[in-house]
């Protein structure tokens, strides 16, 4: 009896699982916790690669390529002015709390981020904007005041994401979108969990039931984890050194890509020597990028000779503009009047590859005779403060991470101190023209000019160390922009 | 006695009072901007101020100070910069990981340190002292975030007994918590315990030499009833001081042990505030813990004035 009991429990239990289920939970590992879960009020990175495409979606997206492509708006017309954007939205969509989306929102979203108590980290965005109409729930028109070739792409990033009025106060704490994913909790310190959103409007698309963020920051630990299995994916890995040891293992799968972070060495160029472009040219010379990379990330990432990310369509490689040149950088300097030597001090941050890079840096500069001293300086706050905001320093060095960011060499009061209206003018105009081609042409020249004149010392870009479960498929090998979608992540099997 | 808790009220209520405005005035010259951090380095000025307003940061330095201290007296601890939700919230959610973890400490290091101390003054010179001298003499000059480090490697890297940090939450059931709780309680409490056992063996010997101890022994009561009896409950007095005064270690130490385990309490908290610069943050914890510190230190009085009836009357 208790024998014919048991085959009946075995074979009920066996007849209720499907044969070879795959998992539909995943565990993301991330090294920072956001601070807050809305885009559309704070800057930092991590608030993206919770958010962004998971939590909350734009009129358009942009998708692992760099590539502008629909989303809440299905398609769009621009008039043959380039001022004049209609677009088209997806009906039927609905926001996590059960609400309809349509084009007030939108309106909404928009009017809020340029209102000018709005705290959006890239108000910039929606500088252009004229007026914004909504003649139906459907369509929406937005007027621009100058034809802006970039338009399109910046509605794809997380500042522009479409929030509901009823709930956009409170989405730092409590996150309401359109998303694939419904916010579920959030342990402050450890871990955010998102849960599939049932209602979302390309179901189809979903694989996974749920998602949790753990916020792990110190290295060893996201290799432990990882190993143990506590988490199924680290898309940013924080241990270089302990990558290659991933790339060997089957279990793992490890890919090494691009970030939208352009590592440079910032040289205050209102200071002497380096208002000099001799100076700065005798610098950049005396830098070995390869070896720098080894030093600073074990070999990854991709040597720049300017501000531009390799992910984006219109980046030209310019790192043989000023190369590696111990002699030339000699002379040069002797040249600019500092044969004798030269005394700098570089303020690092505590960020490992900040920090290794100016060691490096300064190994490099005294091979030419500059005597290169390093100043560690607190990230942010002390650096912001010094740096960034009183422009007291000689040569610092940080990477920055937002993408299509050429435009702070055009800034007059950015940290560079750097002025040259060329390029000024033709950024601007790069930033108005919509024709793709010609906008591209005039980014390549941008980027030239910024590699002759070294308004820093360009570097590399920051790579993305992803690692892994081998059965984890549809996470992104790039980040062209900060992010990390899981809508179509899946386990095999 | 009474007399002795109404002056001791007054002085801990006019020592916060002093803490609370020292905390306020460090961090107004502490350099870093809440909302230049918050915003990053691609916002514009504008952007900038309108955050600063929203956050209040552009109001004078006093009228802020009194918003805070007044909010405090009406419980509200204000809200945090970066994660936007009620500071009190936050640290009740934080506490709930440090408070643990610091009982466990102080009972892991009291445990230790008081049967250790009184073993090695009642052989003094015997083996048991001289292991004991070598283990406190260690426990001192190891630093709690490196024996976490150490541990770590030792007990969940290699040996995978314990995870390698991270909390699970109470939710999950109190056995996985506690045993997230272990490895950093013990490193925790190590040098505190050290300090702590050579404090009870001096204290121990000086006892032990007093007359009246030589005398009962000279009645005929025999050695551990003299220990158990006369001794101990003396010594404990100068112990109980340590007790009080090493709290405040124990949640200074919290904030490393916690970054070294990732564990998500106030000590992380702390850290993780500073860093952004969540000032509203920081000033509550702060405050939070000298308070701690000073009503344990009151407790503490009081305590003494209880183990120590001469202390009663003199008051």
């Amino acid at each position: 009896m208790t024998k014919r009991l048991l085959t009946a429990a075995l074979l009920l239990s066996v007849s209720a699982l499907p044969a070879f289920a795959a998992k539909t939970s995943l565990v993301v590992g991330m090294p920072i916790e956001p601070p807050g879960l809305d885009p559309t009020i704070a800057a930092p990175v991590a608030i993206r690669e919770v958010t962004w495409a998971n939590l909350y979606e734009g009129l358009v997206r942009i998708d692992r390529a760099g590539k502008v492509q629909p989303l809440l708006a299905k398609s769009w017309e621009v008039a043959p002015d380039g001022l004049t954007y209609t677009f088209r939205l997806q009906e039927g969509v609905k926001f996590h709390d059960g609400s309809a989306f349509d084009s007030a929102d939108v309106k909404f979203a928009f009017d809020r981020a340029r209102d000018p108590k709005s705290t959006n980290a890239q108000k910039q965005i929606f500088a252009p904007i004229a007026s914004i109409e909504t003649p139906d729930p459907a369509t929406v028109v937005i007027k621009l005041k100058e034809t802006s070739g970039n338009f399109l792409y910046y509605l794809g990033w997380g500042d522009a994401v479409i929030v509901a009025p009823e709930t956009a106060a409170s989405n730092a704490a409590n996150p309401v979108g359109t998303g694939p994913f419904k916010f579920k909790s959030w342990t402050r310190g450890d871990r955010v969990e998102l849960a599939k959103n049932p209602d979302y409007w390309q179901k189809d698309k979903v694989k996974l039931e749920s998602v949790t963020f753990r916020f792990i920051s110190d290295a060893q630990a996201q290799v432990a984890a990882l190993k143990a299995g506590d988490v199924d994916a680290f898309p940013n890995l924080g241990a270089p050194e302990l990558f290659a040891e991933f790339q060997k293992d089957a279990r793992f799968k490890a890919v090494a890509g691009n970030t939208e972070g352009e590592t440079v060495a910032g040289l205050n160029s209102a200071k002497k020597p380096f208002d000099d472009v001799r100076v700065r040219r005798a610098l950049m010379h005396a830098v070995d990028r390869k070896a720098l990379i080894e030093g600073a990330y074990s070999g990854f990432g991709q040597p720049i000779g300017s501000f531009f990310s390799p992910n984006n369509p219109a980046f030209v490689d310019t790192t043989n503009v000023i190369p590696y040149d111990v002699e030339k950088a000699k002379a040069l300097l002797k040249e600019a009047g500092y044969g004798n030597g030269l005394s700098i001090t570089i303020k690092s941050p505590q960020m490992a590859y900040a920090s290794r890079s100016a060691e490096l840096l300064s190994a490099m500069m005294a091979e030419v005779g500059v005597d290169l001293k390093i100043i560690p300086t607190e990230f942010p706050a002390k650096w912001i403060e010094e740096v960034f905001k009183n422009k007291d320093y000689d040569v610092t060095i940080v990477s920055h991470t937002e993408p299509l960011d050429i435009d702070i060499f055009a800034r007059d009061s950015y940290y560079f101190n750097y002025k040259n209206e060329k390029f000024k003018a033709l950024v601007a105009e790069a930033a108005k023209t919509t024709d793709e081609k010609a906008r591209f042409a005039k980014y390549a020249e941008a980027q030239r000019i910024l590699a002759e004149d070294v308004p820093a010392l360009f570097l590399f870009q920051l790579p993305k160390l992803g690692v892994w479960n081998a059965k984890v498929q549809g996470l992104w090998e790039n980040s062209p922009i900060p992010s990390n979608d899981v809508t179509e992540v899946s386990w095999s099997e | 006695m009474l007399r002795l808790v109404f002056s001791r009220l007054v002085s801990l209520a006019v020592t916060l009072v002093f803490v609370s405005l020292a905390i306020f005035l460090i961090l107004e010259v502490l350099p870093g901007d809440p909302a230049a951090i918050m915003l990053g380095t691609a916002a514009r000025e504008d952007t900038l101020a309108a955050l600063r307003q929203e956050l209040g940061l552009d109001q004078p330095a006093l009228l802020r100070y009194l918003q805070w201290i007044g909010g405090i007296l009406q419980g509200d601890l204000g809200t945090s910069i970066t994660y936007k939700m009620p500071v009190s919230t936050l640290v009740a959610e934080r506490m709930n990981v440090t408070f643990p973890l610091s009982l466990l400490a102080i009972l892991i290091s009291t445990a230790l340190a008081l049967p250790l101390g009184v073993a090695a003054a009642a052989r003094r010179d015997g083996p048991v002292d001289r292991a004991v001298l070598v283990f406190s003499q260690l426990g001192v000059a190891v630093p709690n975030f490196w024996i976490g480090l150490l541990f770590i490697l030792f007990f969940s890297t290699w040996l995978g007994w314990f995870p390698a940090g991270g909390f699970p939450g109470w939710s999950n059931g109190v056995g996985p918590a506690l045993q997230a709780l272990l490895l950093p309680a013990v490193a925790l409490a190590l040098p505190q315990a050290a300090v702590l056992t050579r404090v009870t063996r001096s204290a121990t010997l000086e006892v032990i030499g007093a007359d009246f101890v030589r005398t009962a022994r000279a009645k005929g009561v025999d050695r551990g009833a003299t220990l158990r009896r006369h001794v101990v409950p003396n010594a404990l007095i100068p112990v109980t001081t340590i007790l009080g005064l090493q709290l405040s270690f124990f949640f200074g130490g919290a904030i490393l042990v916690e970054n070294v385990f990732n564990l998500p309490g106030l000590g992380r908290l702390a850290y993780q505030a500073l860093n952004q610069r969540d000032l509203v943050v920081i000033k509550d914890i702060v405050l939070i813990f000298s308070g701690l510190v000073i009503v344990v230190n009151f407790l503490v009085d009081i305590g003494y004035a209880i183990l120590d009836p001469r202390l009663r009357s003199r008051s």
